[in-house]
């Protein structure tokens, strides 16, 4: 669900946000409008106010796992982490993780990938957030609550800066609630960097 | 300069929650996982209050971080200090333009890549990542950042691998570490 529903309404900082997107097309193959959120990071007080959602809305949560997806999740991840008390545990590309892994593929338009995350990361009965930049078909967000979920672990929320149109009206991903801070922006409305 | 020498009562906290990892990527390599460091709360905040008290208040407002160990610990410290956060990636990740940096590895090389416009000429800048060994990639991060007119304050890592002597390779640039692994 987008923050807008969900007592976001009228916030000015999600029209920061929103702002803050650059929209790339071709990238990375033609027809794709990417959405880029790295000029988020350059505007302190955007990234700034982007944190300080997720937390307001965590911070009470009782939630002690906050799990980021590679790489672009590792960027708002652990703020989010360390603003509630949480452990910051990263998801990330086959072959990254020195230790002893559990694995999880998922399909991709052709073919497939997969995300790992250590054995031991996580405890039973955690409560845990999963954050990316961006959900599009959700995944790669699912593979990361299957990840969780093995290791006996409670997805709470799956957290998104972006929610791309696929997802639009869908409130929850396998079973599992979905907070969405703004739409993608379209290439007409944006500003440079 | 390394926070060790400093005997700060937290150092140990964080040094001993750092995890090697025997053998990883290849054969006789001890890797230093800073996965564990993440999972205390505590340890993981420590390190970062260790890096703001040294950088706040000192005019710092690019922190750039080097993919990927190095955006979890750069924007956390960005933010404490005021600054923006700037990723230095892999080749083909950042969409858009890019100004590019290779580098050598032991066997062939690499290349690292910050987008145009991301610093402004005059801008006092950190380098930020998990470790440094040899010092190739922070040294490729420095370059692009002084390529684009910033300048260079300090690199800051959690890790020094003292003996690959990486401190020597940075332009004559200081580095600060809070632990150090021989």
């Amino acid at each position: 669900m987008f923050a807008a529903e969900n007592g976001l309404k009228g916030d000015p900082r999600l029209q920061g946000i929103s702002e803050a997107i650059r929209v790339v097309p071709g990238f990375p193959k033609p027809g794709i409008m990417f959405q880029d959120i790295t000029p988020l990071f350059l505007d302190h007080k955007v990234f700034k106010d982007t944190v300080d959602i997720f937390v307001d809305r965590y911070r009470d949560m009782g939630i002690s796992v906050v799990a980021g997806v590679e790489a672009r999740g590792f960027m708002f991840g652990p703020s989010i982490a360390l603003a509630i008390g949480a452990k910051f545990v990263p998801l990330r590309k086959p072959g990254k993780l020195p230790a002893s892994v559990i694995s999880e593929q998922y399909v991709l338009e052709y073919g497939t990938d997969c995300l790992e995350m250590h054995v031991g990361a996580v405890q039973p009965g955690e409560r845990a957030l999963v954050i990316d930049d961006l959900i599009a078909t959700g995944g790669t967000l699912s593979a990361a609550i299957r990840l969780l979920e093995r290791m006996g672990a409670e997805v709470v929320e799956c957290a998104c800066v972006i929610g791309l149109p696929e997802v639009k009206g869908q409130c929850r991903l396998r079973g599992k609630p979905l907070y969405i801070l703004v739409e993608p922006r379209d290439i007409d409305c944006c500003q440079g960097m | 300069m390394s926070a060790f020498r400093d005997q700060d009562p937290r150092i140990h906290g964080i040094q001993t929650k750092i995890r090697v990892v025997p053998d990883f990527p290849r054969e006789g390599i001890m890797f230093q996982d800073i996965t564990t460091l993440l999972l205390d709360p505590k340890a993981f905040k420590d390190t970062i209050d260790l890096f703001v008290e040294r950088y706040k208040g000192k005019n710092i407002s690019v922190v750039a971080g080097i993919e990927a160990r190095g955006f979890i610990f750069g924007p956390p410290i960005a933010l404490a200090i005021g600054a923006k956060f700037v990723p230095l990636r892999k080749p083909k990740k950042l969409p858009g333009e890019v100004i590019k940096e290779e580098y050598v590895l032991e066997y062939g090389s690499d290349c690292l890549e910050m987008h145009v416009g991301a610093v402004s000429a005059g801008e006092r800048a950190l380098v930020v990542d998990d470790l440094i060994a040899t010092g190739g990639t922070l040294r490729a991060a420095m370059n692009l950042l002084e390529r684009a007119g910033a300048e260079v304050v300090e690199c800051a890592c959690v890790i020094e691998l003292p003996d690959l002597k990486g401190r020597e390779r940075l332009n004559g640039k200081p580095l600060y570490v809070l632990v150090e692994s021989h």
